[in-house]
Formats: structure tokens, sequence, C-alpha cells
């Protein structure tokens, strides 16, 4: 069903215009859509993304997760050109094994944010089009998430959404979570089991109006006890 | 081999390959040696000769929109009793308001401050290495880094990738044997000395109120109050600058 924008002002149809010899050329990126959330409460994290992996109207795999299990106390969650996002992940997880062979401990969640700062920047001059946000413990316990920009720009969170649906999102967030624009309301701290009810719902009415966003959502855990992780289906259409 | 890099020697390995043979080939100039940025710096670019403008004519493609976080207004000025830094925390990734909490101003040491405008991941990454190589002075001069110094080492790295589209304004704000110092450093290279600067989009807004309530020997109340107020006011008017004022004042 047409909606009223495709007409202009006179109420007819907009017609085509020739607007002069256009250039075209490769386009060394593309969008392939997909939300990632992450949430830090006061010893948990929860990382949560979509699963459609789609393409300008036709979607590639209702099945293709953007969480990435990193550490046992850390995810990753990126969103935004599918093949930098897998380029991203690989050489984060060779340099990972370089600094456990080098210094015999797994990095902690703080130094991988900033690894993963200077790895985007590295390509600040044809940037990884990657939505980061990376959701783990700190080294005292305590949930941290940290939300990177394309080229490396990043600090530490209480919340974030990235990807398609993030403007839709973030306002509820900070609503929901930083109570932001609200009187009278007792600020009680985020319970594990309230954050993963906040999330699904948040990525149900995600799904319900970016069309980038549905299939199912795959939520990561991250407690002191390992990565717990669940799926959950959305609307396929 | 970290001692090795503090003191600016050659590592034992470069050394050995020139003892042996010229013919035989240094580990990582092989092709299939992929050391991941570790062991020098590189930059990828891309193919063509405008980098500055790749990122313009990618945007244009449809569904792709690659916003880098962005905008400011920030300000110092030195007085009798030392340096007010005062900045916004505001990030705007295009039309979207990316974060109303940044930190952008990077303590390099306690003497020294650096504040970040315009590109958000320019500004933080050359200010880390800013404060690299302020600490790598210190432990390899015994004596802690001048601002004049450390504002030079900026302003060569900004020169050694001008017209690459970097977008950095900065200011580094500090107290040294001379007293307290403050140079406005940008991605022109522009390297200046001054009483008073301001940064970013919100800047003509802070200038004309720290210019007219501005007197040299101002009490320190009156300067805290000054600062904040010239940031309070570019929020107000610029759309780009929001979120709380963040302030600090560099004492002896």
């Amino acid at each position: 069903m047409l909606s009223a924008q495709n007409f202009g002002e006179s109420g007819k149809m907009k017609e085509y215009h020739y607007a002069g010899p256009t250039e075209h050329r490769f386009s060394p990126y593309a969008f392939n859509g997909g939300t990632v959330l992450a949430v830090a409460g006061e010893d948990f994290a929860i990382v949560a993304s979509d699963t459609r992996l789609s393409e300008g109207y036709s979607i590639h795999s209702r099945d293709s997760p953007k969480c990435y299990k990193l550490t046992d106390t850390t995810v990753l969650g990126c969103s935004g050109f599918h093949g930098d996002c897998l380029t991203l992940t690989k050489i984060i997880d060779a340099r990972l094994k370089m600094y456990k062979h080098s210094n015999n401990k797994t990095m902690t969640s703080g130094a991988i944010a900033a690894m993963l700062s200077t790895i985007l920047y590295s390509r600040r001059f044809f940037p990884y089009y990657v939505y980061n946000i990376i959701g783990g413990l700190d080294e005292q316990g305590k949930g941290a998430v940290y939300s990177f920009d394309p080229v490396g720009s990043y600090q530490r969170d209480t919340y974030k959404a990235g990807g398609s649906a993030s403007a839709m999102l973030q306002p509820l967030l900070d609503n929901q979570i930083g109570f932001k624009n609200m009187e009278g309301v007792e600020h009680v701290p985020l319970t594990k089991d309230k954050a993963v009810q906040l999330v699904k719902d948040v990525f149900v009415s995600a799904a319900e109006r970016d069309v980038y966003t549905g299939d199912a959502l795959r939520i990561c855990i991250v407690t002191k006890e390992g990565i717990e992780e669940q799926n959950i289906p959305l609307r396929k259409d | 081999m970290a001692l090795a890099a503090v003191c600016g020697g050659q590592s034992a390995s470069e050394h050995f390959g020139q003892l042996f043979s010229g013919k035989q080939a240094r580990l990582f100039d092989r092709p299939n040696h992929f050391s991941f940025g570790t062991k020098i710096q590189e930059f990828a670019v891309p193919v063509g000769n405008e980098p500055s403008g790749f990122l313009r004519s990618c945007n244009r493609e449809e569904g792709v929109r690659i916003d880098l976080n962005h905008g400011t207004t920030t300000l110092a000025f030195k007085f009798r009793h030392g340096v007010i830094v005062a900045v916004d925390s505001r990030a705007s990734a295009g039309n979207y308001l990316a974060s109303n909490d940044v930190n952008k101003v990077i303590e390099i040491n306690p003497y020294l401050l650096g504040t970040m405008s315009g590109g958000a991941a320019d500004c933080q990454y050359w200010e880390r290495l800013l404060a690299k190589e302020c600490r790598l002075y210190r432990l390899r001069n015994n004596h802690r880094i001048s601002v004049a110094a450390a504002s030079k080492l900026l302003c060569n790295m900004m020169l050694g990738y001008r017209g690459m589209g970097l977008s950095v304004g900065s200011m580094i704000c500090g107290w040294d044997k001379e007293g307290p110092g403050l140079y406005y450093v940008d991605d022109n290279g522009t390297r200046l000395s001054g009483r008073m600067f301001s940064t970013g989009c919100g800047n003509s807004y802070a200038y004309g109120v720290v210019d007219s309530g501005y007197k040299e020997d101002m009490i320190v109340e009156e300067a805290y109050e000054l600062g904040c107020r010239g940031i309070a006011h570019a929020t107000h008017r610029d759309a780009y600058s929001g979120g709380s004022v963040n302030m600090y004042h560099m004492r002896e």
C-alpha cells in the first residue's frame, strides 16, 4: 500500500527527474542491518543482538547472531557491515591469543576495549564499518559496557544500544534504566532478571518498527559463573 | 625488549640481521607475516589519492552511513591563580546524539591536561599517544616535560598527517618551571601560546562570554563561575554542545 510520502506537493506522484550524469563507483561497504544492545549491572552484564542479516530489500539469513564471545568475561556485539564484523573479530581473536601467549593471562574487559580502540583507529582513513559494543565484567567483578564509534572513539557506559534500531532503543533505555525524564521515581538498582526481561521487551519493540531488526534474539548473560546464552524468537516479517 | 624500546635503540634481532647478511629478509618484511600492528603502528589507506573525501563519498551510497562522533565547546584561560579548563560533554554522530556524558579532558600527568574537540576518535587516539610520549620523556630525561614541548610533540604528530582529514582542536594546559602554560594545537599544525582559547563549534559563544567577564586578578571562585558560564551559554545556543560542564583548575 502506498504511503502518503510518495506524493509531491500538488498531490500527484513525483515524476522521474533526470539529474544529470552521476559517477558510479565500486563501494567497499554495504549495510547489513542488525541491532546490538548491552546493559551493565552490579555483578552481571548482558549483551543482546537480533539475528537477521539483510542487504537492501533482501534477508540473507535469519540465524546470524551478532554477539561474539571473546573471553569468559567479555562478549563483543558488532553490527554494520558483516564483512568488516568478521574480519574484525578474527583480528581481535588473534590479538587475544598473542596477548595470552606473551603475558600468560587473559585480557581484561578494559584492556580489550583499549585494544579495540587502537585496532579501529589503525583504519582511520578506511574505516571498519562496524558499530561495536563490548559487555563484560571488570577486574572488580562489576558489569562494564564500552561503546565505540566506527573509528575507535570509546567510553564506558551503563547501557548502550547500537546498530540500525539504536536511535529507537536508546531513549527507551535512558528512561527505564537511567530513569531520565521521570519525576518522583525511586532509583531501584537493576536486577539480572529484570534486566533480561527489559532487554526482551525492548527488542520486541525494535522488531515492530525497524525493518532490519527481527527473526530471533540472542542474549548473552555474563556473570562470574560464566556466559549463559538464551534464544528468543521475534517477528519474522 | 621493553628497555630497548624505551631507550630508543635497535632491537637485538635487527642487529643480527645486519651482521649476518643483507640478503636475508627480516621477519616482518616477509609477505605472509601479518603482525597486526603490534610492532609498528600501521594505517590502512583507501585506494585513490583523496583519503579525506573517501568517507563523504561512501555516505552517498544507499543504506551506508558512517557517522563519526563529533562536536564540542571547550575553553581554557590563564589567570593569576593558574589555568581554568572547562568543557561540555556531548558527542554527536551526524544528527544522532551518541552520548551526553563524554569526558573531553585527558589527564596526561598530574601537571598536564589535554582537551579534545573535533573528531572524538582522533583526539582520544593522538592525545593518548601524546601521554605515552610524555611518560617516555620523563623516564628518559628524569624530569617532567614542559608544556611547550608537549604541545610541540602533538603539533608535529598533526603535521605528519596534514591534509588527510583528521579533525583535532586541542588545548594543552599545564604548570611547569615557567609557570602556568596554555597552548592551542589543531589538525593543521597550528600551535599558539595564549592567555585564553576556546575551540569547537560553540567557541564563538564562549569567547563572547569569557572576554566580557575576564579580569587577570580574579579570585578563584569568580574564575570557576566564569568558566562555567562560558560553557553554559555555548551549550544553550549551539546544537552540537550540551550535557554537563566538566571543569579543571590547574594549580601549582
